[in-house]
């Protein structure tokens, strides 16, 4: 019984880590390359939900609507580029973490001016919805396995485009010195548009992804936002390698933290206080994590070779 | 280490402070505080009181946070903890039918100063970006811990049942008392933190925003300076926390939410960065143009958040530049 709790656990955790890194690939490489702190990547994937709700309810398919969502992402990530961000490269972080808030405050208004406070429900796919038995008795559902296939999916055709090509060799190359690759006659500015566009449409696709299970609702960026934040600098900023580990590491920490703290406390403490001091706790390790992390290698696990 | 701060726009080291101006404003805008009471004409008394005193509690905050960014180069992301430890100390003991002020503010000051000698301790082994990053997640473990805190509320927040007393007289629960309560506060913190980036221990914190490296050279310990701010800057949001409960007779997790850290160091570019009357000028600003707005339009958002960035790409050395403050 325990054991079969403890696999969904572990399948829920690598669900939630491959969509933070999906979120996270976007955020390291933008920040990795271009020195830029983007607190609004969180918004962009709260946007890509909200895109595939929007579109989803408009031609009544959900697969239509992921594919009207995914280049309108891409668009509304370039425009964002072009608008404001362009014009924070050369700006101290505090100026980046500042402007990039504004963004933040803007958008998170703005999709209830236009969708209304309340949350969005999309239903997911008929074709994908239900549930398989995984083993005797574990009834697990179909779409987060679909999450946690095409997270895996998108990590391999990453890891092989930042490993294997041209562009790739540009990308980590500008984000271990992007001053070097810029003398090198590569032109910075567009190799970063490019990653940005991307890393926005991954974000975007996170979103449409989890917004089957989730609601669609104001915010909902923001939280995850931080954990991506903490992925990234947990794995090394820059580093694809590290924010794939880092996700998949936060993911399972959450989710079972969650699951065994009070579990664990429970050896300890009396039942109510095991239970209580567990949900304080189970948040916060990954942030302990974190901390831990940073206070004995304060550049992350797999920093980008300066 | 990265620039974190334009330092450009910072006041530079030693130059001398142009004393008309350096006095003028401060002076002006405590003695604007002093003279609100006065000024019925503003409103209904107990509605302007209220909005200013908000104004002060924020400036509080900023200011403290000032020593941090603007005098040290050290952008915390997670100051709003101690507002929120602040806060709750109240809270609880109130709870528990604690409501004496005094001891409330000691509870207040020891927390605060227990939570940033940790924290603080911890996140100075960083720099730059992960210094940001590693305050920002000392700052979300008290916000879940504060969410998670069911007997005194969780994510509900808690009310409190009566202001704090102090020798057993309920003078606070006049809001002009309150009002006098925390122009008091705000006007010893100034002047405190005043005293301090004047001091040799100032000097000493500036010169390591400039050059840590050189400062380490000639003998100075960048780490024990830069705690030693993170503690008075703690302590100081932390009795903005005990203002803060005391005003709105209420507290929840919202008031440690990494937003509300973001809102701190948004109010202190806004007023200017590196000094200190700055953060109270930013802090009136921001209140009064969220308060404005949102007479305006519920969507009050979507306005104010494009204004933050056009400050941030085109207003350099925040209201404090315009009166011409930066040297």
């Amino acid at each position: 019984m325990t054991l079969t709790l403890a696999l969904v656990q572990v399948l829920n955790g690598l669900q939630f880590g491959l969509i933070l890194f999906l979120i996270a690939a976007g955020l390291t490489l933008v920040f990795g390359v271009m020195d830029f702190i983007n607190l609004a990547h969180g918004v962009q994937y709260m946007v890509g939900a909200y895109f595939v709700a929007a579109f989803t309810a408009m031609t009544g398919s959900f697969f239509t609507g992921l594919a009207l969502a995914l280049p309108a992402a891409l668009i509304f990530g370039l425009v964002l580029e072009l608008l404001i961000f362009r014009h924070l490269y050369d700006r101290d972080h505090l100026d980046q973490v500042l402007a990039t808030f504004g963004v933040i405050i803007f958008l998170n208004q703005a999709v209830k001016y236009v969708w209304g406070a309340a949350p969005l429900n999309v239903p997911i796919p008929d074709a994908l919805s239900g549930a398989v038995e995984i083993t005797d008795g574990l009834l697990y559902p179909v779409w987060r396995l679909v999450i946690i296939a095409v997270g895996i999916l998108v990590g391999i055709a990453l890891y092989v485009v930042v490993n294997r090509t041209k562009l790739g060799m540009l990308i980590r190359a500008g984000a271990s010195n992007a001053a070097m690759v810029s003398a090198l006659g590569i032109n910075i500015r567009l190799l970063f548009t490019i990653v940005f566009g991307v890393g926005a449409m991954l974000a975007g696709f996170a979103g449409a992804m989890i917004a089957p299970i989730l609601s669609v609702e104001p915010g909902m960026g923001d939280n995850v936002l931080i954990l991506a934040f903490v992925v990234i600098v947990i794995g090394g900023i820059g580093s694809i390698r590290g924010a794939f580990i880092a996700a998949l590491l936060i993911g399972l920490v959450d989710t079972l933290g969650r699951f065994f703290a009070p579990v664990l406390l429970r050896a300890l403490l009396d039942p109510s206080a095991a239970s209580q001091t567990g949900r304080a706790v189970a948040p916060m390790l990954i942030y302990i994590l974190m901390a831990a992390v940073l206070f004995f290698r304060p550049s992350g696990l797999f920093p980008a070779k300066k | 280490m990265n620039n974190l701060v334009d330092l450009d726009a910072a006041p530079a080291i030693a130059a001398p402070p142009r004393m008309g101006r350096a006095i003028i404003l401060p002076v002006l805008i405590f003695a604007c505080f002093a003279a609100v009471p006065l000024a019925l004409l503003l409103g209904p008394q107990s509605y302007v009181l209220a909005v200013v005193t908000r104004i002060m509690i924020l400036a509080l905050g900023a200011m403290s946070l000032d020593l941090l960014i603007g005098y040290g180069a050290m952008i915390s992301f997670g100051h709003a903890a101690f507002i929120g430890l602040g806060a709750y100390s109240v809270a609880i003991l109130a709870s528990h039918g604690i409501t004496d002020g005094f001891v409330q503010l000691a509870a207040v000051i020891a927390t605060s100063i227990i939570f940033a000698l940790v924290t603080g301790a911890i996140s100075l082994r960083t720099k730059g970006v992960y210094f940001i990053m590693i305050t920002l997640a000392f700052g979300q473990m008290l916000f879940f811990l504060t969410t998670s805190l069911a007997a005194y509320g969780g994510d509900d927040g808690l009310t409190l049942a009566a202001r704090s007393t102090f020798f057993g007289a309920k003078f606070m629960k006049n809001d002009l008392a309150m009002y006098y309560v925390t122009f008091g506060i705000l006007l010893g913190a100034y002047l405190l933190l005043r005293a301090v980036v004047a001091s040799r221990f100032g000097r000493v914190l500036r010169g390591i925003r400039e050059n840590p490296v050189r400062m380490e050279a000639i003998g100075f310990a960048p780490y024990r300076y830069q705690l030693t701010a993170y503690v008075i800057a703690g302590l100081i949001a932390g009795v903005s926390g005990f203002l803060l409960a005391n005003q709105t007779e209420f507290v929840s997790p919202a008031y440690t939410a990494w937003q509300r850290s973001g809102e701190l160091i948004f109010v202190l570019v806004l007023g200017g960065l590196g000094s200190l009357h700055g953060a109270i000028l930013g802090a009136a600003a921001f209140t009064l143009l969220a308060d404005i707005l949102s007479h305006y339009t519920e969507h009050w958002a979507m306005i104010f958040g494009p204004i933050l960035i056009l400050i941030v790409l085109f207003v350099r050395g925040g209201i404090n530049g315009l009166f011409g403050g930066k040297s």
